[in-house]
């Protein structure tokens, strides 16, 4: 057959034109109700999503638990008692063989002793009472009520426990210091050495070489942090540090979310401060300035 | 049909035997003990079967240290009338001392590396 020139592209004009135009044209008629109903479920996807956020887990205001332990500081009664401070330190770093390297690079902090000044960066530090950035201010782990370091871990070796407790689980931390990014308060502490290291005596560098054959060490690589001695609370006894404070009500200890408690009546009746309240972490640790 | 280099082929064939064989002769010459993991003398019980014990104590572990560390469940566990805690530091190594011979003994047998002590002290490391 011979196909002129001109016929030849008289075909393929039309031909094109009927390509692109009649799918168009199909979707236009039987498309509109398919479409319709795609972007329906859409929406009804999107908004269910939206209430599993709100009240799931990993929002940014976790719900608060029924039972919260929480501890108050008062630092008057520090103030009174020379030493005090010290003493809880170290009662509770003897009781976690908590390594002690001489180095504030490697240094290993459970609770720690610092100032009103340094503890409380966020009040105003204008002409604040004489005397105040003297008194030693107890710093630990605040077990927030929506604590930021749960919602960083990759591995939830960091969780809220049903007590209210921010716990560390040693056996699961992969080391990435999420957590420690993640903590507006400065109270998790890494192992770059290993905390087994020892003198050449064979002794541990445990804080003033004291060793509790009872609890178990860290390994390096891994996060600590105080955990409001859950092994002590099992067995009826109060936090090594509360215990060690004794008759002086120094540190009271307790269900905060249960007015009864002690702790509630002294949070009623004591006017009290929370470190960095502004991160909205709602900290568990309150202070009697 | 002739062979070719009868004695070099035979030879040579004995030698491969000989090596290929060799894992298997010298463990016969060498071989290593059975592990007898040393078991508490006056205790007759433990947490479970010896069968179970054996076989699955990895798991018994793991489901201690679960229940203990992330569900706060350090209920004590009953069995024969005697209480036992659910602690590998504070329960397991009360009856069983010595890990040298009660864990090492099979673990290095079977060549499966215990992380446990790690963290975990072990009765006799006092100091």
């Amino acid at each position: 057959m011979d196909v002129k020139r001109r016929n030849f592209l008289k075909i393929a004009g039309l031909s094109a034109v009927a390509g692109l135009g009649v799918p168009s044209a199909f979707h236009h008629l039987f498309d509109d109700a398919a479409l319709a109903a795609t972007h329906g479920e859409e929406h009804g996807a999107g908004a269910a999503e939206g209430k599993k956020e709100a009240g799931g887990h990993g929002g940014h205001n976790a719900e608060s638990t029924l039972f919260q332990y929480g501890m108050v500081i008062d630092i008057k009664k520090f103030a009174e008692h020379k030493g005090l401070a010290e003493k809880c330190v170290s009662a509770c770093h003897s009781e976690h063989n908590v390594p002690d390297f001489g180095n504030p690079k490697d240094e290993i902090k459970w609770i720690w002793v610092d100032d009103y000044e340094h503890g409380f960066t966020g009040y105003s530090q204008n002409k604040t009472k004489v005397g105040l950035n003297d008194l030693p201010v107890l710093l630990t782990c605040n077990h927030c009520a929506n604590p930021p370091c749960v919602r960083a871990c990759p591995t939830k070796a960091t969780f809220k426990n049903e007590v209210g407790v921010v716990v560390m689980d040693f056996h699961r931390c992969i080391g990435c210091r999420f957590c420690m990014a993640a903590c507006p308060y400065g109270a998790r502490s890494f192992n770059w050495r290993n905390p087994r290291e020892q003198y050449a005596n064979g002794n541990y560098k445990f804080y003033k070489n004291g060793i509790n054959p009872n609890y178990p060490t860290r390994m390096r690589g891994v996060v600590e942090k105080c955990n409001f001695c859950p092994e002590r609370l099992a067995v009826g006894k109060l936090p090594a540090c509360v215990e060690a404070t004794g008759n002086t009500k120094a540190m009271v200890f307790g269900n905060i979310n249960d007015p009864k408690s002690e702790i509630a009546q002294v949070l009623n009746s004591n006017f009290t401060i929370q470190r960095n309240p502004a991160a909205g972490t709602k900290p568990s640790v309150f202070y009697i300035i | 049909m002739p062979m070719y280099d009868r004695g070099k082929v035979l030879t040579g064939l004995a030698i491969f035997v000989v090596v290929v064989t060799f894992p298997i002769w010298y463990n016969l010459v060498h071989a290593q003990h059975v592990p007898v993991p040393l078991l508490p003398k006056d205790v007759k019980q433990c947490v479970g079967k010896v069968d179970y014990m054996r076989t699955s104590h990895m798991e018994l572990l793991n489901t201690w240290r679960d229940e203990v560390v992330r569900s706060e469940n350090r209920k004590v566990i009953e069995v024969g009338g005697k209480q036992y805690v659910k602690s590998l530091q504070l329960g397991c190594m009360t009856c069983h001392p010595d890990r040298q011979k009660f864990c090492d003994e099979c673990h290095t047998y079977a060549a499966v590396n215990l992380f446990c002590w790690d963290c975990h002290f072990q009765p006799k490391e006092k100091k």
